[in-house]
């Protein structure tokens, strides 16, 4: 053979070899990658964890530093404090030690003067006061009535801000405006975990109560206008809630049929209350609070910032590994 | 010594560029083209490239190829706002849509898949008139016409797909998208739409034809390869007036596994199990939501789906509840 043959074929063997490596390095996860089953033998229902990720995960979920129980002032707030219009029959004691917490959770570096005003704590003048205490509504409600969906663990501030004085994972409307309306996102988006699906999902299944079902529910057509288009946006969405849980399809579904129920895990109907919570969330406490926002809070369409099941869940099946911070704090729990 | 191969040959044979057969003129064209040869084509088949026969029906459906990908290229680019990075960055993502659903099979507006329907319309005259152009070519040559039948029949799975089970859906929003992974995303879209192809019959044949093809193609080309050193590759001699390659071939499966093939009779196999792939694949697709609509349920109607032990007692859809939310 012809010597420069010889070499350029020996160098596309290179070239090859470090292409492959690429692929290999960058789509593959390191072992030791273990499987727990949990459904039926054969169907694959089972979920798939890795130490360095589950390390990861819960250095990230870490709790905050607990706040000792207080002794009862024997008060109520309302006749210690002005303008207390929710927490109000609650020990005034009890009252500053959950300010104070409050203070940890949401904005531990700013401290209480990003909500009240120095010199006159009742003033409603900030309103980071207006929003937080719509925002004590919200959690009082979903520990109370969305037990469906919280159970007994709950949610504090918290579960969401995590420090934070805006929680790091919010959302706004979809503004891409493609040239040509295209149902699918035209990039990579981490929403649909890089699958070339419609990613502009959570305004009409989180906010509006767009139909996410479209198999058919009979084996021969009975008027199911589902269509495929259909299908996609639900399927953006499923991958979405896929990644925001750090979860695999098989956690809620047999894949062999989504649809069925009756070959669904438990968690399916967490999940589906979950939707139910989140939408409530957004129409009845985020959305109304587009007027009281200022500019700079809101989105490139002038929306208020919203929820989705990341706010909470941050990647884990659970947030902050179903650890409640809610016993410590009963006053967080709204009625039924 | 050098020995001579079927593929990946170390010993390419240089004569004197041959034309083909001698042909009757058919109207303007000719074979065009001063036939050179290329080294790296000898590596993997035959070193000489050209004469070409384009025809009419060829640049015909060259040109409305053209059209097509032009159409679909632009629309893609157009979708990035014309920034060729991004174009390049985000191409496997890109995608030119078929018109929404609610526009059943009205002319949409061009933004609305417009361009869609009319890159479609491209693509498909573009196929249609390279199958007329091989169907041609093949008479011309006196050839049989097998392999514009093998074409026509993926050309039969494309039709089912983009125009046949559309228009009998009553829109064309049910047709694939033009794009990568668009197309790729959207077949998973239509099996969980429709409740898992995998329970589909004619899926089910089109998969084992698909995968016996590949089976078949590598017995036969193993085979060929193996009994090239008693001059095994002159199949179409060995068919007609048996060696001792086609003797030890027949043998050697008979050994393996009882039955063998012969010569003629293996092209057959591998001619009809590749047909069969799309021809029965396109059947499934014309029956997906025309006549069923739930596949899995089929399956279970009809005993193809077992019923696994219930391992989660308690779940019930929350949406049947008594005072459900919606």
């Amino acid at each position: 053979m012809i010597p420069g043959v010889k070499l350029s074929l020996g160098l596309l063997g290179v070239v090859v070899g470090v292409l492959l490596g690429i692929v290999i390095f960058t789509s593959f996860e390191r072992p030791p990658v273990s499987v727990t089953q949990h459904g039926y033998r054969g169907t694959a229902m089972a979920t798939v964890s890795n130490p360095r990720t589950v390390a990861r995960e819960v250095a990230a979920n870490a709790l905050p530093d607990p706040i000792a129980p207080q002794d009862p002032a024997g008060q109520l707030s309302s006749a210690v404090y002005e303008n207390v219009k929710v927490l109000g029959n609650v020990d005034a004691s009890e009252f500053l030690r959950l300010m104070a917490a409050i203070t940890e959770w949401v904005a531990p570096v700013q401290g209480c003067n990003y909500c009240h005003v120095e010199e006159s704590l009742a003033s409603d003048k900030l309103y980071t006061k207006v929003v937080a205490r719509r925002m004590l509504q919200m959690t009082m409600e979903i520990n109370g009535g969305w037990k469906s969906h919280v159970a007994e663990t709950g949610v504090t501030c918290y579960t969401c801000h995590r420090g934070n004085p805006v929680p790091a994972n919010i959302w706004f409307d979809d503004t891409s405006k493609a040239p040509f309306p295209q149902i699918r996102n035209t990039s990579a988006s981490p929403v649909t975990g890089d699958a070339s699906l419609p990613s502009a999902v959570f305004t009409p299944f989180l906010t509006k109560d767009d139909p996410i079902r479209v198999e058919s529910t009979t084996a021969l057509p009975t008027g199911d206008a589902s269509s495929i288009k259909d299908t996609e946006w639900t399927y953006g969405l499923m991958m979405y809630m896929s990644n925001a849980l750090g979860v695999n399809c098989t956690y809620c579904h047999n894949t062999r049929q989504f649809a069925a129920w009756n070959q669904s895990t438990p968690q399916r109907m967490t999940a589906w209350y979950g939707i139910r919570m989140v939408r409530h969330l957004n129409s009845a406490y985020l959305v109304p609070l587009q007027s009281t926002f200022p500019a700079n809070r809101l989105g490139p369409d002038g929306d208020s910032p919203k929820v989705n099941c990341t706010t909470c869940h941050q990647g884990v099946y659970k947030p902050l590994f179903g650890a409640s911070m809610v016993k410590d704090f009963p006053e967080l729990i709204g009625a039924k | 010594m050098a020995e001579y191969q079927n593929i990946f040959t170390r010993v390419q044979v240089r004569g004197p560029a041959y034309p083909g057969v001698p042909m009757e003129s058919s109207g303007i064209w000719s074979r065009d083209g001063k036939p050179f040869f290329n080294y790296w084509a000898g590596k993997i088949g035959d070193a000489q490239i050209g004469p070409v026969y384009l025809g009419t029906t060829g640049l015909a459906s060259l040109i409305c190829g053209f059209v097509a990908i032009e159409i679909i290229g632009l629309n893609m680019f157009a979708s990035v706002n014309w920034s060729p990075i991004q174009f390049v960055r985000q191409f496997f993502w890109l995608s030119l849509e078929p018109p929404p659903p609610a526009n059943g099979l009205h002319i949409p507006p061009l933004a609305q898949g417009g361009w869609w329907l009319m890159a479609g319309f491209f693509l498909t005259s573009s196929i249609l008139l390279w199958w007329l152009r091989m169907y041609r070519r093949a008479r011309a040559l006196g050839l049989g016409t097998h392999t514009a039948w093998a074409f026509a029949a993926a050309i039969w799975l494309y039709l089912v797909l983009g125009i046949i089970r559309p228009v009998l859906m009553g829109s064309f929003g049910e047709a694939v998208p033009f794009g990568i992974f668009p197309h790729l995303d959207w077949t998973a879209a239509f099996s969980i739409r429709y409740g898992n192809l995998f329970y589909n019959p004619f899926h089910m044949l089109s998969i084992v034809f698909l995968y016996g093809s590949a089976v078949l193609f590598a017995m036969h080309g193993a085979t060929i390869l193996a009994v090239s050193r008693y001059g095994g590759e002159r199949e179409i001699e060995q068919t007609v007036d048996r060696g001792t390659a086609a003797e030890r071939a027949a043998l050697f499966w008979r050994w393996t596994m009882g039955f063998n093939a012969t010569f003629e009779s293996l092209h057959r196999w591998g001619y009809w199990f590749a047909i069969l792939c799309p021809l029965t694949g396109g059947i499934g697709i014309l029956l997906t939501g025309t006549v069923v609509d739930n596949w899995y349920l089929w399956g279970v109607k009809h005993g193809i789906a077992p019923p696994y032990p219930v391992v989660f007692p308690n779940v019930i859809d929350p949406a049947t509840l008594p005072g459900a939310m919606k």
